[in-house]
């Protein structure tokens, strides 16, 4: 490559007498390309951010525009941080961020591992499994209701013919399709969207595996190998070692997603029975849209901001620790 | 002899005002529900559009959405709808933010009197404040929650007598709201025909408005009230009042022991569908979904029956229905109107009950016929007589949600106590109406 | 002859992880191939117990999704003139007549104008930027992965309120300009990121040599780096795509009746009593296709799009 005339001349030439050739200067040129997208970038988030902290300390309704904004100062805050339903949504959302991470971690890796023997056609069939994380969770988490029918459905059908059939038949009793509502009853709804998101993201976390996977040179299971190290040593010192930094990256963007999940639970289970699956961007959508709060909404948007931008930053931090060991 | 000139003066301005808007036709939208009704007036407004030139295009929204994507729609200044076949509910607030058209000057300028109208839909449907002649819609649909029933059952000799033996009472249609719970209790889980059949459908929907309008069917006739005198926003006492409690409990013993499984989420569609798959003997719906049921090939003709909602302590019926109104962000408000003029016509109204739909106009309602005119018409009036409406304050939908919050809660998913679900639905609303600057 | 290695597992080991991850990847694919399923289900067969996985397939489904029907009484049903086509066919049997098209295909149209639209600007304006980035000192260069990660932490909801009110006073609301600019503006930054990410890998030589040649900074942007970043800007694009076709919250909150896409649009098929399953099926068929195509297509740059850059592999 570097043997032809143009890159011999390129490489001896100073890189700031070429730019300065022919044209507009490059700082002319760099503001030209960078300007639009900076605009947006303005006009679309950082605008309406400083916009939401503002509102935030007001009793604006967007639904009343005749009445009265007042300033109410930290009153949405404290009202926000002193609401026994607020700290239920989100203990609704802490379990069903746990839940995810850890299913999704545990399933997504042991997947990745797998693919990792390198068996024939295990290109096709990754590729098959990330199907469902291409999908629009709106609709998937409308189609999952259809699947989580009592009788008609096919989730409690495929539950009861496996409970019903050996194997799980011999430590099972058979369970009736109709017998359980998956989204309707108090206890099995905060489950139904956990197994929803752990079918979709699974094959996320596991992409990030298999990158981290591959990314170990060979040569060092050779050089265990001749230490004598186990195969389960080395998966304990190599493997899982030199696989954490991407398994917590994996970890990091799906905390933030299912933080601020929406589309799939608001199909899924909208939020009941009850308020038992009500996470907090449901909560935020009914103050926001549908009482029209906007002021309190703008608070309770704030302190979510907040919270995911402490955490994360924390866990940066940390990762970043990891990476350098 | 002056009125009469009068009139004809209207109808001539009103005749020449038709001839000029001919000119430039308009392409009016009309939002509504997605339901039966809707599909009649699509049906009736094709004279609409002879009459006058204009072209109607529909925009009707899932019960589910319906309420969230028009306040949206309106909150934003919207022009999609041009007429807006809006709830009851949103009265208020489509007054008082300026989303309606205030429609009394156009009321005097073409003799539509609002004494034409059932008086409790015209305050229901029409009216801000309440109590005040300032219109911003014309009542165009009346409606109230009622239930039918399985006749065919309820008139098979061996279902009748194993009601007698098992309650000792006769089997027929309710009249109080204990007996409606004794009925759906009977059929709870009782083999007939070879298949499982259950109590009744009710509403338990958490989303938009559901288990509100089912649990104030119970808790009207039990003796509920909003406030202790009305205007005084005093809710201590009247929204958890021993009745109120006694009703709400009823409620959830109906949905814990006489509903299907799996309708923990449920409302009018849901409902239907159990109706019409034959898994309930009783199911409680929206009187507008009558005729359609009527109608029904499988489940209506002699099959089935209907009832207004049983009284208990008092009677009572909660409203659904709404008024038409003209979208104030509309381009087209002139042609709008007309289409409002057109409706509110005596022979327009009359076609309105024929094809399905629920006229408020009296000329149609004390009709002698309109009784028996059909199986469900004297229900109707009946149900009508005695209805009541949630708030209609322009903070209704924070109210409703408090509402629903409170009551699926305590009904569906078994937290606390009646009792704890009124008080804190009495904190929920003293908030909204402190922040509204009304306490 | 091959060697033997040590790191290449055995062929049991081979086999028994083939089989585990073909037995998942059955398991996870049941429900896709059940929604495809459902959309050739007569409404009976798609609600039926025990659901059933032999019938008689009908596109009934796909009728339903781009039609309305009106109800007609067997007397006017059989003084119509005989069944145009097999749509209208379906329908007369089950007793009722097509009154017009449903506003699927209006809905749809909106997805691919808004999705294709905000895709082309983010791209556009994500390339130049990107060069700018990888070629300029420029400043918050350093900060952009940051600012990346810290616009997607913001609740879609939460964004929507200022947008909300925002696009109220521009009379932006339900716009399909709207739509695409607010689209764009949450995908330039990834858009930005991965871009910078492919042009970092171009070697500068290339266009400092189209520099001396007597090119412009223009020329050699346009004739040199953007042929070299095709496959990049290909698989931006449609990281893009995905990104606005999927979405649900900012559409169902900003848009209603003119510039509504498909995702709140589907779940709102109704059919007589409660959904309309198979039309459900068919709709979600249809959008989810696409979407399909492009995963199989992107596979290789599948997990940089999704890791927003931060995995090369």
């Amino acid at each position: 490559m570097s043997d032809t005339p143009i890159m011999r001349a390129a490489a001896a030439t100073p890189p700031k007498l070429s730019r300065r050739i022919k044209g507009l200067s490059d700082r002319t040129i760099a503001w030209i390309f960078v300007g639009p997208t900076i605009f947006l970038l303005l006009a679309i988030n950082i605008f309406p951010l400083i916009w939401t902290i503002r509102l935030s300390f007001t009793n604006f309704k967007a639904n009343s525009p005749n009445r009265e904004v007042e300033w109410v100062g930290l009153r949405n805050y404290q009202r926000i941080l002193t609401d026994p339903d607020i700290w239920l949504t989100m203990q609704a959302t802490a379990h069903f961020l746990f839940w995810t991470l850890l299913l999704q971690v545990v399933i997504g890796f042991s997947l990745a591992w797998l693919i990792n023997r390198k068996f024939k056609g295990n290109d096709l069939w990754t590729t098959l499994i990330v199907l469902p994380m291409m999908l629009s969770p709106a609709v998937v988490g409308n189609f999952w209701k259809f699947l989580y029918q009592p009788q008609i459905g096919l989730f409690n059908y495929v539950v009861s013919w496996v409970s019903c059939h050996p194997p799980a038949g011999w430590l099972l009793n058979c369970i009736d399709p109709s017998s359980f509502e998956m989204i309707g009853s108090v206890n099995l709804a905060p489950w139904s969207i956990v197994i929803v998101d752990t079918w979709m993201w699974t094959p996320f976390v596991m992409l990030i595996c298999l990158a981290g996977l591959r990314s170990i040179p060979d040569y060092i299971y050779e050089a265990a190998a001749i230490d004598r190290a186990s195969k389960w040593r080395q998966f304990w010192t190599i493997t899982l070692p030199m696989v954490l930094p991407f398994l917590m990256l994996a970890v990091l963007f799906r905390g933030i997603e299912n933080f601020k999940m929406f589309d799939l639970v608001v199909q899924l289970t909208g939020g009941g029975p009850g308020s038992t699956t009500e996470v907090t961007s449901i909560t935020l959508k009914r103050e926001a849209f549908e009482k029209w709060r906007t002021g309190y909404a703008s608070a309770y948007a704030i302190i979510l901001f907040v919270t995911v931008f402490g955490l994360a930053s924390i866990y940066v931090k940390a990762l970043n620790k990891v990476k350098e060991r | 002899m002056k009125k009469t000139s009068l009139l004809a003066a209207t109808a001539l301005s009103a005749a020449a005002g038709f001839a000029a808007s001919t000119a430039a036709a308009a392409d009016l939208t009309l939002c509504w529900a997605a339901w039966d009704p809707a599909n009649a007036l699509v049906e009736l407004s094709k004279e609409f559009e002879t009459a006058s030139g204009h072209t109607m295009s529909f925009e009707f929204i899932p019960w589910p959405n319906f309420a969230d994507r028009i306040q949206n729609e309106l909150n934003s200044g919207g022009q999609l709808c041009d007429l807006l076949i809006g709830d009851s509910q949103w009265i208020g607030g489509g007054a008082e933010n300026g989303h309606y058209v205030k429609l009394n000057d156009f009321f005097d300028a073409n003799a539509i009197s609002m004494d034409d109208f059932a008086p409790a839909t015209v305050n229901a449907y029409s009216t801000w404040p309440k109590g005040t002649p300032n219109y911003y819609a014309l009542p165009a649909m009346g409606d109230a929650n009622g239930w039918f029933y399985r006749r065919d059952w309820f008139e098979n000799a061996d279902i009748m007598a194993a009601y007698k033996e098992a309650t000792g009472d006769d089997l027929r249609e309710p009249e109080t709201q204990a007996e409606l719970l004794q009925i759906a209790q009977f059929f709870q889980g009782r083999e007939i025909d070879g298949e499982t059949r259950y109590g009744a459908a009710i509403f338990t929907e958490r989303g938009s408005e559901g288990i509100t309008m089912g649990v104030t069917s119970a808790l009207y006739p039990f003796g509920f009230q909003y406030e202790t005198t009305p205007g005084s926003y005093d809710m201590q006492g009247a929204v958890n009042s021993p009745e109120a409690v006694a009703g709400l409990e009823f409620y959830k013993e109906f949905y814990q022991t006489a509903t299907p499984p799996g309708y923990t989420d449920s409302y009018m569609e849901q409902g239907l569908d159990a109706f019409k798959s034959g898994q309930v003997a009783m199911a409680m719906n929206w009187f507008a979904f009558f005729p359609g049921l009527y109608a029904d090939p499988n489940v209506g003709g002699d099959n089935i029956g209907f009832f207004a909602n049983p009284g208990q302590n008092v009677q009572g019926s909660t409203l659904g229905g709404q008024g038409i109104s003209v979208v104030s962000y509309s381009d087209n408000q002139e042609a709008a109107l007309e289409y409002i003029k057109w409706f509110a016509q005596p022979d327009v109204q009359a076609k309105w009950w024929a094809v399905g739909g629920y006229s408020c106009h009296n000329s149609v309602l004390n009709d002698p016929g309109f009784a028996t005119s059909t199986p469900f018409a004297a229900d109707f009036l009946l149900a009508m007589a005695d209805v009541r409406d949630f708030w209609q304050e322009p903070a209704y939908a924070e109210l409703l949600q408090a509402m629903q919050k409170r009551m699926h809660d305590y009904v569906v998913a078994d937290i606390g106590t009646a009792q704890e679900a009124l008080d804190l639905l009495i904190v929920d609303w003293t908030e909204v109406f402190e922040d509204e600057g009304k306490l | 002859m091959s060697t033997y290695s040590i790191t290449e597992p055995s062929r049991g080991q081979k086999w028994v992880a083939g089989m585990l991850v073909v037995t998942y990847a059955i398991i996870t694919l049941m429900p896709l191939v059940w929604i495809i399923l459902t959309g050739f289900k007569s409404p009976a067969d798609s609600i039926a117990y025990p659901p059933v996985v032999m019938f008689e397939p009908t596109v009934e489904g796909y009728v339903n999704l781009f039609t309305t029907r009106t109800r007609v009484t067997a007397e006017q049903l059989a003084a119509l003139p005989p069944p145009d086509g097999l749509a209208e066919t379906i329908v007369r049997d089950r007793g009722m007549v097509i009154a017009g098209a449903s506003k699927f295909g209006e809905r749809f149209l909106n997805s691919v104008i808004i999705g294709f639209g905000s895709t082309f600007l983010s791209i556009v304006l994500g390339t130049l930027a990107a060069y700018a980035f990888s070629r300029f000192k420029v400043p918050l260069k350093d900060d952009l992965m940051f600012f990346i990660l810290s616009t997607r932490m913001m609740p879609p909801i939460a964004v929507a309120i200022p947008i909300f009110l925002m696009y109220r006073s521009l009379g932006l609301s339900d716009t399909h300009l709207g739509m695409i600019l607010l689209y764009t503006g949450v995908n330039i930054s990834l858009a930005v990121w991965l871009l910078k990410g492919f042009i970092d890998e171009i070697p500068r030589e290339y266009e400092e040599a189209a520099l001396i040649d007597g090119y412009t900074r223009f020329q050699a942007f346009y004739k040199v780096v953007l042929p070299q970043a095709a496959t990049g800007i290909a698989s931006t694009a449609i990281f893009c795509l995905i990104f606005a076709w999927n979405e649900y919250a900012f559409a169902v909150l900003l848009t209603s009746g003119n510039a509504q896409t498909a995702p709140p649009f589907i779940p709102t098929i109704i059919g007589v009593g409660g959904q309309d399953w198979p039309a459900v099926a068919a709709g979600a068929t249809i959008f989810l296709l696409p979407v399909m195509i492009f995963t199989i297509l992107l596979r290789k740059h599948l997990l940089r799009g999704i890791t927003f850059g931060a995995v090369r592999k």
